[in-house]
């Protein structure tokens, strides 16, 4: 399918129900009656970038904490014990607090315990990249946040990532290294959404040929409220939600679609039939908030709360098995 | 018509329907599925199992005592992974025999025939039943019964694609000329593509998507086990050959002569 078609489903004068109907029959013909589950655990909230929509830019007066690595310890086992097979170890950026040297502990530590390991971190040249394999990683996120770069520019004000370039060659980087899975994604509500994505539509397009080997996820995290107060300006209904997800899952067949918990429960049931493949759950966006709700401030606010438990029950009755484990620490 | 069992490596079977057991809804269904086909060898992905959870619930949802569990290779991109995938399995007790998956482009799931012949030597010497997949591809087919492996395994079309025998040409060459079993592998979306297998002279056929995907999953397994029984009888019968031009049915010589 083309580029030019792809937007034309993102249009409003194409009727949605036909289009959720198509994208759902080739989800199931790709991926099964299925729905991947993983939890992210956030090491760190500290960090020297500045970006407005964040809960965790440097000038907001919050808890900050960095998990020690008894710390990471216990809540890497809590997240165990509620079935997680497959993490995704997250953290803001700041050299001091979370060096390359810490998070290849804390990667080394999840390797242990996990099937699957992802670092959704700073990002890292080709180096870094090969450390954090070698300790056991086999995923790496890195969204854009804003494809438009005048958007980009407005919202990353200071610190490392206002290199707009560095951020978009990093999953290149890090399929060079030998990276097995690649999530890319565009924060929704920094910029009109319809040209976001088709620049990451074009983003993924590219890296399936470039990175080959390595298999791509697509996220798209719609900005919810967070400390700093930011309003996103260009807000994404739900329907143009579905839309997208669908859109995107005819353009790619074979790309994974993740979804947080940043939505609430009946929409992600929706989601879940419209092309999603991945889903979050039971998460807490605050380090150490596994064990220890509410010590530091979280990135974002979570509107689905239900348990694990609840989640894969509730997948269950939509006809999807949740599936904890697709990987094999083994393959790493 | 006599007994007909497939042997593959010493063993018997009599059932020709190979099934595998992703994508199902539930392992409920799955469980109804290897039922209703009469399957006597399940492939399962080692990446979805847990070898170290003891009561591991796909594997418990499968009787091995009368099933061959196969564990695939699959997600394995060159021939170090996937023989360390294959020893881990045969370390945590289960059969050494192994369905050899070497897949490096994630979006296809096209077997890397270079990896695959490699990992197959070396699991061959480590005393695996090697069964590998592959594209249809007749030369690759013979290396690799040269190198030991108990059956080769072709496939139809890409995986999932429901295509049906899109490689029947190259298949035909590897099916005349194999001296070990040939299993055709992927790409087969209804029964009667396993019937035109079976016909051709396949030994057996692996199916998976378009049984776990289906509305009634045990329904379209039953169904696949006749398609395949039909293809197998039929080839053993004796096909009628192809021809160009119209033939009566009732030979009009004979009509004429019974006149007369």
């Amino acid at each position: 399918m083309s580029l030019e078609r792809f937007r034309t489903h993102l249009d409003p004068s194409t009727p949605l129900g036909p289009l959720v109907a198509e994208a759902r029959s080739l989800t199931v013909r790709r991926f099964g009656l299925t729905m991947q589950l993983f939890a992210p655990l956030y090491l760190s909230n500290a960090c020297v970038n500045t970006c407005t929509y964040c809960g965790f830019s440097r000038p907001n007066a919050i808890a900050r904490r960095t998990l020690n690595e008894a710390e990471l310890a216990r809540e890497m086992d809590h997240v165990a014990a509620e079935g997680f097979r497959h993490i995704l170890l997250v953290s803001g950026e700041d050299p001091r607090e979370t060096s390359l040297a810490y998070l290849e502990s804390a990667v080394r530590l999840a390797h242990g315990r996990f099937a699957s390991v992802s670092i959704e971190v700073a990002p890292l040249d080709e180096t870094g990249y090969r450390r954090m394999l070698k300790a056991g990683a086999e995923g790496v996120v890195v969204y854009q946040e804003a494809y438009d770069r005048r958007a980009y520019a407005a919202v990353h004000t200071s610190g490392p990532k206002k290199d707009y370039d560095a951020r978009l060659k990093a999953p290149e980087i890090a399929a060079r290294a030998g990276m097995r899975r690649l999530g890319i994604g565009a924060l929704l509500g920094l910029a009109p959404w319809r040209e976001e994505a088709m620049a990451l539509a074009t983003h993924a397009l590219r890296l399936q040929k470039t990175a080959w080997q390595s298999t791509l996820t697509l996220s798209l995290p719609r900005l919810r409220p967070a400390a700093g107060g930011y309003v996103p300006e260009h807000p994404v209904s739900d329907e143009d939600l579905v839309r997208l997800v669908a859109a995107l899952r005819l353009l790619l067949p074979d790309a994974g679609i993740v979804l947080s918990t940043r939505e609430a429960a009946p929409l992600r049931d929706r989601l879940a039939l419209a092309g999603v493949t991945m889903m979050s759950a039971g998460s807490r966006t605050e380090p150490g908030g596994y064990e220890e709700p509410q010590k530091a401030e979280g990135q974002f606010e979570i509107s689905d709360d239900r348990s694990p438990a609840e989640v894969a029950a509730r997948l269950r009755t939509l006809g999807l098995d949740p599936v904890w484990k697709d990987w094999d620490a083994a393959l790493v | 018509m006599a007994a007909d069992p497939l042997t593959i490596a010493g063993r018997e079977f009599s059932s020709r329907l190979f099934l595998g057991t992703g994508k199902f809804p539930s392992v409920q269904a799955m469980q109804a599925a290897v039922q209703a086909s009469g399957t006597e060898v399940v492939t399962v992905a080692l990446r979805r199992v847990d070898l170290d959870a003891p009561e591991e619930p796909l594997l418990k949802a499968l009787d091995g005592t009368k099933l061959l569990i196969l564990p695939n290779t699959s997600g394995a991109r060159d021939a170090e992974e996937a023989v360390r995938l294959a020893k881990l399995a045969r370390a945590a007790g289960l059969p050494s025999w192994v369905k050899l998956e070497v897949t490096p482009d994630p979006r296809t799931l096209l077997p890397d025939p270079v990896e695959t012949l490699k990992a197959a030597e070396i699991l061959v010497k480590l005393g695996f039943t090697v069964l590998p997949y592959i594209n249809a591809d007749p030369i690759l087919a013979k290396r690799l019964q040269d190198a030991g492996t108990a059956t080769v395994m072709p496939l139809a079309a890409p995986i999932g694609t429901a295509k049906g025998l899109r490689t029947r040409d190259a298949l035909q060459i590897i099916i005349e000329q194999a001296t070990v079993p040939v299993v055709v592998d992927a790409g087969l979306g209804a029964p009667s593509h396993a019937a035109e297998a079976m016909e051709m002279g396949a030994d057996a056929v692996l199916v998976n998507t378009a049984i776990a995907v289906a509305r009634d999953p045990a329904a379209m397994a039953a169904a696949f086990r006749k398609g395949t029984e039909a293809g197998r009888e039929a080839y053993r019968s004796g096909l009628a050959p192809e021809r160009d031009q119209a033939e009566a049915s009732s030979p009009l010589k004979n009509v004429l002569g019974r006149r007369a």
